[in-house]
């Protein structure tokens, strides 16, 4: 891409993100019943909660996640689980520990169902570099898990200035199948198995349009063009519902994951930008019999959000992206607030180390567009878009995303309106473990990179 | 109507939207921020005649027939000044065609200038316009070579003028991107530098006709180019990210004592705040970098801007450039006043936060009393914002510049308009403009 080497040449304060754009593969379960019922789960989640105190947050203002809002709220939670939600009159049993949260709020954990955290680290250099796996046009046998470094620093800086608890971590969109998710607990760990999400499930990560016929047109195969694009995909699922109907005698990892999606266990995560792309990919879904769960970066979703509403597809967008390549060239600020004023699911994303940091902030700046040209969304309902909607375009809204009861204790206490660009996050706990304290200078993760390097430990 | 005439009332009716005169302005009963770092000041009045402020504050009185704006409830600034920014150099980053930020292929650097470049009908010119930006600084991009080439102010007025400032500074990029530049390393890139301006000054130095060592490595264009950068009269932006690279810049100036220096980037500044404030040197930066993405920038944190300024550093926020959108200039500023409430953080005050984005900027960029102000004499670029013009949920109503009401007609906005039911019934959305 000519602009990233043109930037990224001059300069590292100039860091693009269209490389991010570009994607790998995935994997999918084995078929046979027997054999699935015996086999361990591979690669398993060995995330334990950390020990948490039981924790009364009182006097905040209280969002749900679910576009609830409660003034002067109380939020009990204990062993890692959401106890109770309630006004100031909800009891607070004995041996919680009382934080007084006047004049705060407190959400639930931010979500960010776009994330390359881990598989393109910082520092990005060629050795960090794990996020495509851009030598096939479809590589749904690799899974973005075995690429996470978990001492990226990202981590801990998504964590402290975005309140994130838990992300989906993608293979890039340089693939048309560009292989598996993962998602992650954002609790600092050695391995990934340790941030793994417990019983999340797994995504198949797509994209259409302009990367993948450039990254392999440009070496003089296909895709080179959209219809390569659709060709390659159509017969990709041809043969993937062969294998699925066949004795899995031999295993094959790539049409593992695609059997995963016709079978409706792993959810499909699409790049796609532009209207028509979506329709098509629609129509392609209906014909090779799966569901798409979330179009990503889905600029153009505006223009056909009522399709969208109506094929039950969540959008995950930035606030005002535009411009960087021709399929973005349509992108406006009011693309979330029309999307939401015909009804369709909202997610605001980020693709990108620094937007993790103030998908907050971007989901506010998505509602003022809209509220300027009419349409007025109430805060509660926007703070679903980083909280419950991405945990529903991620698969685990089920689990977290939501402050209710027996839901996880993902939470943040934020020190203002979480929609005020003057407000950070106070306190964030995941599971119910305070893992992120801004008013203790301990309670700051700092990866193994960091450590004895220039800022070790700064406030960042 | 003779034809003559004819086409050129229809020249005129063209022209009109575009070429609209300076209007005599007053804004009354606003919040006021004049940008030159006070506090803002509620009930103030501004006045502007002939395309120039003539005064700000309360108690200002406006002159019987001036057109009058109610600023009850509402902010006035002077316009946001965008630092180092590419914009009108590109209408899409990836189309190249589209894109003339950097000429990898080009035979010259340090003598490209932005000027013929630049397209004031650029989309990204107006949506910025539409965010509050009024005045910006443009800078190529390095393409092959550590010297990125001229760079110009502009201001973002609805019109054919749009530069303001031709050849307002030269970019040259050390560091990791000049190593790279170089050729390899960053011993390449500061002999590089310094045989550079020794060509400068040889061929300054002599008749132009003058024959040139045969080990010149700059073609004569770069080496004129060069000739103001080496006696001060144009400003050297150099882009440095490091602490140790920073230092390495300031130490230029006991061997080129003329050069004025720009330090641009700067993550590591807070490491050696007091050197660049014993140094003068100013510096434009991006405030929210905290991550170390290059080992150049491994001690990077958004509390750089508030200890560099706590040590005396003049800090501009700046580099609006590729996904950095010069309308987001608000939000970094507003971010800067969020890490006043941080334990451990160092921030900036609201006042301090607006003036990195409005009068610091110009200053820097040479236009200080003039530009990003609200201060008589100053140019008429005003905006009129519906809420605090740093929090998120804040917009320009109305943007003037020297005076002239500007079009809030973008790309986006008509994408907007179009779009905003999906009513196909009668015909396809093609016709509705």
């Amino acid at each position: 891409m000519r602009m990233t080497s043109q930037i990224g040449r001059w300069s590292s304060a100039l860091a693009l993100t269209l490389a991010l754009t570009l994607a790998p593969g995935a994997q999918a379960k084995t078929k046979d019943k027997d054999a699935e019922a015996s086999r361990e789960v591979p690669y398993a989640s060995t995330y334990k909660a950390y020990p948490g105190r039981p924790t009364a947050l009182v006097g905040a203002t209280v969002y749900d996640g679910r576009g609830g809002r409660i003034d002067n709220g109380t939020v009990l939670f204990a062993e890692g689980k959401v106890v109770a939600v309630g006004a100031s009159d909800l009891a607070i049993p004995e041996g919680y520990d009382r934080i007084d949260g006047t004049g705060k709020f407190v959400t639930p954990g931010v979500i960010d169902a776009h994330s390359h955290l881990g598989d393109y680290a910082s520092p990005g250099v060629d050795a960090n570099s794990d996020g495509n796996e851009a030598t096939a046009p479809t590589t749904p046998d690799v899974w973005a898990e075995h690429s996470v470094w978990p001492q990226d620093p990202g981590f801990s800086r998504a964590l402290a200035n975005g309140g994130v608890t838990s992300l989906l971590i993608l293979p890039g969109s340089a693939n048309l199948m560009g292989g598996r998710s993962v998602m992650l607990k954002n609790v600092p760990a050695i391995t990934v198995q340790q941030m793994k999400f417990p019983g999340a499930p797994y995504s198949l990560k797509m994209a259409c349009g302009e990367n993948p016929k450039r990254v392999y047109g440009s070496r003089g195969m296909k895709p080179s063009t959209r219809m390569g694009n659709f060709a390659v995909n159509r017969q990709t699922w041809i043969d993937a519902k062969a294998y699925m109907e066949g004795d899995h005698e031999k295993r094959d990892l790539a049409k593992e994951t695609l059997e995963g999606v016709l079978k409706g266990e792993i959810l499909v995560q699409n790049h796609c930008y532009r209207a028509e792309e979506m329709a098509l990919v629609l129509d392609m879904a209906k014909e090779a019999g799966y569901k798409v769960t979330t179009f990503h970066h889905a600029v153009e979703s505006y223009k056909i959000a009522d399709m969208l509403r109506e094929a039950d597809v969540c959008s995950a967008v930035w606030a005002d992206w535009y411009g960087f390549k021709m399929e973005a060239y349509d992108g406006i600020p009011e693309n979330a607030a029309l999307i939401a004023k015909e009804g369709a699911c909202v997610v605001i994303h980020s693709d990108d180390q620094n937007g993790i940091q103030r998908l907050n902030q971007a989901a506010a700046k998505a509602q003022a567009s809209g509220r300027r040209m009419g349409i007025e969304i109430p805060d509660a309902q926007v703070i679903s878009w980083f909280t419950y909607n991405a945990a529903k375009a991620a698969g685990i809204a089920e689990k977290t995303g939501s402050l209710e009861e027996g839901k996880m204790a993902d939470v943040v206490l934020w020190n203002g309106d979480p929609l005020s660009v003057y407000t950070r996050p106070e306190k964030v706990w995941i599971d119910g473990a305070m893992l992120f304290d801004a008013t203790n200078p301990r309670m700051r993760p700092v990866s193994d990179f960091e450590l004895g390097q220039p800022g070790e430990g700064d406030v960042k | 109507m003779s034809r003559i005439l004819a086409f050129a009332a229809s020249l005129a009716a063209i022209a009109a939207p575009l070429a609209a005169s300076a209007q005599d302005l007053a804004v009354t009963n606003a919040t006021l921020a004049t940008g030159d770092g006070s506090e803002p000041v509620e009930g103030a009045t501004v006045l502007v005649q002939g395309g120039k402020v003539v005064a700000a504050g309360v108690g200002v009185a406006v002159p019987a027939g001036v057109e009058t704006v109610d600023g009850t409830g509402k902010w006035v600034t002077p316009g946001i000044f965008a630092a180092v920014s590419d914009m009108g150099l590109w209408d899409v980053q990836a189309v190249g065609d589209s894109n003339d930020l950097s000429a990898d292929k080009s035979p010259f650097n340090a003598s490209l200038d932005v000027v013929p470049a630049l397209n004031p009908a650029n989309e990204h010119i107006a949506v910025s316009r539409e965010g509050g930006v009024t005045r910006a600084s443009v800078t190529p991009f390095p393409g092959n070579a550590i010297f990125a080439g001229q760079g110009a102010l502009i201001d973002l007025g609805a019109d054919a003028a749009l530069v303001d400032t031709p050849r307002a500074f030269q970019l040259v990029v050390l560091g990791e991107g000049g190593a790279r530049e170089a050729g390899g390393s960053r011993m390449a890139a500061h002999v590089t530098l310094r045989n550079a301006l020794r060509e400068a000054k040889a061929l300054a130095g002599g008749a132009a006709s003058v024959e040139r060592a045969s080990d010149a490595l700059l073609t004569h264009a770069d080496a004129v180019a060069l000739a103001p950068v080496l006696s001060g009269e144009q400003a050297l932006y150099v882009h440095v990210e490091r602490a140790s690279d920073i230092r390495a810049v300031l130490a230029l100036k006991s061997e080129f004592p003329a050069l004025k220096l720009v330090l641009i980037g700067a993550s590591e500044g807070w490491m050696v705040a007091s050197e660049i404030a014993a140094s003068g040197v100013p510096v434009l930066t991006m405030p929210l970098r905290d991550l170390p993405e290059q080992f150049e920038v491994l001690g990077a944190t958004q509390s750089n801007v508030g200890r560099m300024v706590q040590a005396g550093v003049k800090v501009g926020i700046g580099l609006f450039a590729g996904d950095n959108q010069p309308r987001r200039a608000t939000e970094q500023a507003g971010n800067l006043v969020a890490l006043t409430k941080l334990p451990g953080a160092s921030g900036l005050t609201w006042a301090q936060a607006f003036a990195a984005i409005t009068s610091i900027p110009a200053e820097i960029s040479g236009m200080g009393g003039k530009e990003g102000v609200l201060a008589p004499g100053a140019v008429g670029d005003v905006v009129i914002w519906d809420g605090d013009p740093l929090e998120l949920s804040s917009a320009p109503e109305a943007v003037y510049i020297d005076g002239v009401k500007q079009p809030f007609d973008s790309h986006q906005a008509r994408l907007r308009e179009r779009y905003k039911d999906l009513d196909r019934t009668y015909l396809p959305k093609a016709y509705d403009w």
